[in-house]
């Protein structure tokens, strides 16, 4: 590898070539990989490239094995010591439906998940505009504060979370699911939108107030339809974290306020050895359908990579 | 500073007629829109510090079994804890599966990150693919790792079939079945981070030592490692916290009463099946003092790592 970058040195010098650096993906094209131009690759792979593509096989192996067998499983009647089930049939998912109250344990999920986007925009928004303009004494401490609880387990803090929910009576009430699950929801808010308002130029606002709006006028006039995108995306992403929250919902939430994820845990350790796979098959499986939707319509507005760190993807493209 | 002011004195006139104490305190870029922080700081109060300390001053307060059973009084759930072999072994337990596993999906993410920043076809699909498994979830993956990697499991026959093996493979109900459940939900995460922070770095510098004429490792080691050093340190800190707390996967695919006895687990039989609930909170802060040395040692690595590498290029 590092003889062919020192081979094709003195030619691929260009500064808009910073793609060359690393060895290139497997045989694409048809050149011949003897005499090189400038910025061409070798296509002969080095042993690190194959490595990293077996290793990313054997990984897309795992996950469509695991995706497909359960989906497999969900229909499946009878299936035991077989490559596939003998039949096929979709009882499971009405079983499912009737036995475990799934239409309500839907509502449920969907009442959370949207309250607690709800609350944590409302809450985060403002706090995030804050922390990207202003500088106000002890904005270190409180910006610690608002990480702690992203950075810690969330069983480490969900335990005396429930303990507390307990005492004041809230537990397993919807109530309780929605309050702890705004516990890392609302840093999370804050940590997405601080670096999107800090892309927005501030010279903006400042023409509006030099112009006499008001705040409010400033937040709902000009801010806000800036900000809507950034908004969406972390809405988005909460949303995909209540819906698949598992810890902190388990810890508080009862037979009337269970999510999907903890329905399917339940079913998955009831006693006498859970319930038949193949009813926590089809489960899954209504479970992964509606987060695949809801990812897909995210990966739509976003780039999963502008969520940590703003990205300098316009300049190089 | 002067922009904060500039920004603080919104009623302009008014603000100046009064250059009292309401100014001064803009200046120091307090003012009333600092309000807009109140709702966020009440919930970090109410949710997460009353808690928190509600939870330590709890463990203060043991059970008195607990407090016949081990002694020392106010401390008998840490004595508890730590004379307990059954508890004290989960530390390790944890530490067994949680450590291997994050340094793994560190270092994979790091090439593959790499061979997905370059542009090829099917370059957005590929990203898709490997960022999916965030939302499968745990439960979904322990489902699917029981049906596929289990005793009659298409990975076992398959292997069968090919001649590696003659008798089925227990992957699952044991360590390694965590193993691969932290690994599906932990490494697109770490690869997400680093990724992002790959992206982060200014392409023309690694250009510039191109130029140079520093090879592929000397760049990867004097030019872009040490600008990845705080990304890696956030990632290898996020992807620890994640497999530290494995909790569903270490029950559903894993020997929950033998190799991947982990603490979660025995902080929530302390919580859900004995209701001891000062026990099951010393069992979690003490989940987070450990939780807080490795993140320190982390940090730490990191500052080591950092001057070495750029004092080594000077």
């Amino acid at each position: 590898m590092a003889t062919q970058t020192v081979s094709g040195m003195p030619q691929a010098v260009s500064p808009d070539a910073p793609e060359t650096q690393a060895p290139a993906p497997p045989p694409a094209g048809k050149k011949k990989s003897g005499s090189r131009g400038p910025g061409e690759r070798s296509l002969a792979a080095s042993p690190t490239t194959w490595f990293v593509w077996a290793g990313m096989a054997a990984f897309f192996i795992f996950l469509v094995g695991i995706l497909v067998s359960v989906v497999v499983d969900s229909f499946g009647k009878p299936w035991f010591d077989s490559w596939l089930p003998d039949a096929f049939s979709a009882s499971w998912y009405t079983d499912a439906w009737s036995q475990f109250g799934l239409a309500h344990i839907i509502v449920v999920t969907l009442i959370v998940a949207l309250t607690v986007i709800v609350i944590s925009v409302l809450v985060g928004v403002p706090a995030a505009y804050l922390l990207a303009r202003r500088t106000f004494p002890l904005k270190r401490t409180i910006t610690l504060l608002f990480l702690l609880p992203v950075l810690m387990p969330p069983i480490t803090y969900g335990i005396p979370l429930a303990t507390v929910m307990y005492n004041f009576g809230l537990g397993r009430t919807l109530t309780a699911v929605i309050l702890v699950n705004l516990v890392p929801s609302i840093p999370f808010v804050i940590m997405t939108m601080t670096p999107f308002i800090e892309q927005i130029n501030p010279t903006i606002e400042d023409a509006a107030r030099m112009s006499g709006a008001s705040m409010r006028r400033v937040f709902t006039k000009i801010l806000m339809p800036l900000l809507i995108p950034g908004i969406l995306a972390a809405s988005i992403l909460v949303l995909v974290r209540t819906v698949g929250m598992f810890e902190l919902t388990f810890l508080v939430s009862g037979p009337s306020s269970d999510t999907l994820v903890v329905a399917i845990y339940r079913a998955m350790t009831a006693a006498g050895g859970g319930e038949a796979r193949q009813l926590v098959s089809s489960m899954a499986v209504i479970y992964t359908v509606t987060m695949m939707i809801i990812l897909v319509v995210a990966l739509r507005f976003i780039s999963p990579t502008q969520l940590v760190a703003r990205v300098k993807e316009s300049r190089e493209d | 500073m002067s922009t904060a002011a500039l920004k603080a004195g919104k009623g302009g006139t008014a603000a100046k007629s009064t250059a009292s104490l309401r100014h001064r305190l803009a200046e120091r870029g307090i003012d009333t829109s600092l309000l807009m922080l109140v709702p966020a700081l009440f919930f970090a109060v109410a949710l997460f510090i009353y808690p928190f300390s509600y939870g330590i001053g709890l463990t203060f307060q043991p059970s008195p079994e607990i407090q016949q059973q081990w002694g020392g009084g106010m401390f008998a759930n840490y004595v508890a804890f730590f004379k307990d072999s059954f508890l004290f072994d989960s530390v390790w337990l944890t530490m067994r599966l949680a450590l291997p596993v994050a340094i793994f999906n560190v270092l994979a993410s790091i090439p593959v990150a790499f061979k997905l920043r370059q542009r090829f076809r099917g370059k957005k699909l590929l990203t898709t693919l490997v960022v999916l498994p965030i939302t499968l979830g745990t439960v979904l993956t322990a489902q699917g790792l029981l049906i596929f990697a289990g005793r009659q499991g298409w990975l076992n026959r398959f292997l069968i079939q090919i001649g590696v093996i003659d008798q089925p493979v227990a992957f699952v109900n044991n360590y390694w079945g965590v193993v691969f459940s932290l690994v599906i939900s932990g490494f697109p995460f770490a690869f997400l981070l680093i990724s992002s922070y790959l992206s982060g770095i200014d392409p023309s510098i690694e250009a510039a030592a191109k130029v140079m004429g520093a090879n592929w490792q000397q760049r990867f080691r004097r030019v872009i490692l040490p600008l990845l050093a705080p990304g890696l340190a956030t990632t290898s800190i996020l992807t620890f916290v994640l497999a530290f707390s494995v909790f569903p996967s270490a029950r559903l695919v894993g020997d929950a009463m033998g190799s991947t006895r982990v603490m979660s687990l025995m902080a929530f039989r302390a919580f859900g099946e004995q209701n001891d609930y000062p026990m099951a909170s010393t069992i979690a802060i003490i989940m987070g003092l450990i939780e807080l040395v490795v993140i320190a040692v982390i940090l730490v690595w990191r500052s080591t790592m950092y001057k070495g590498s750029t004092g080594g290029k000077g």
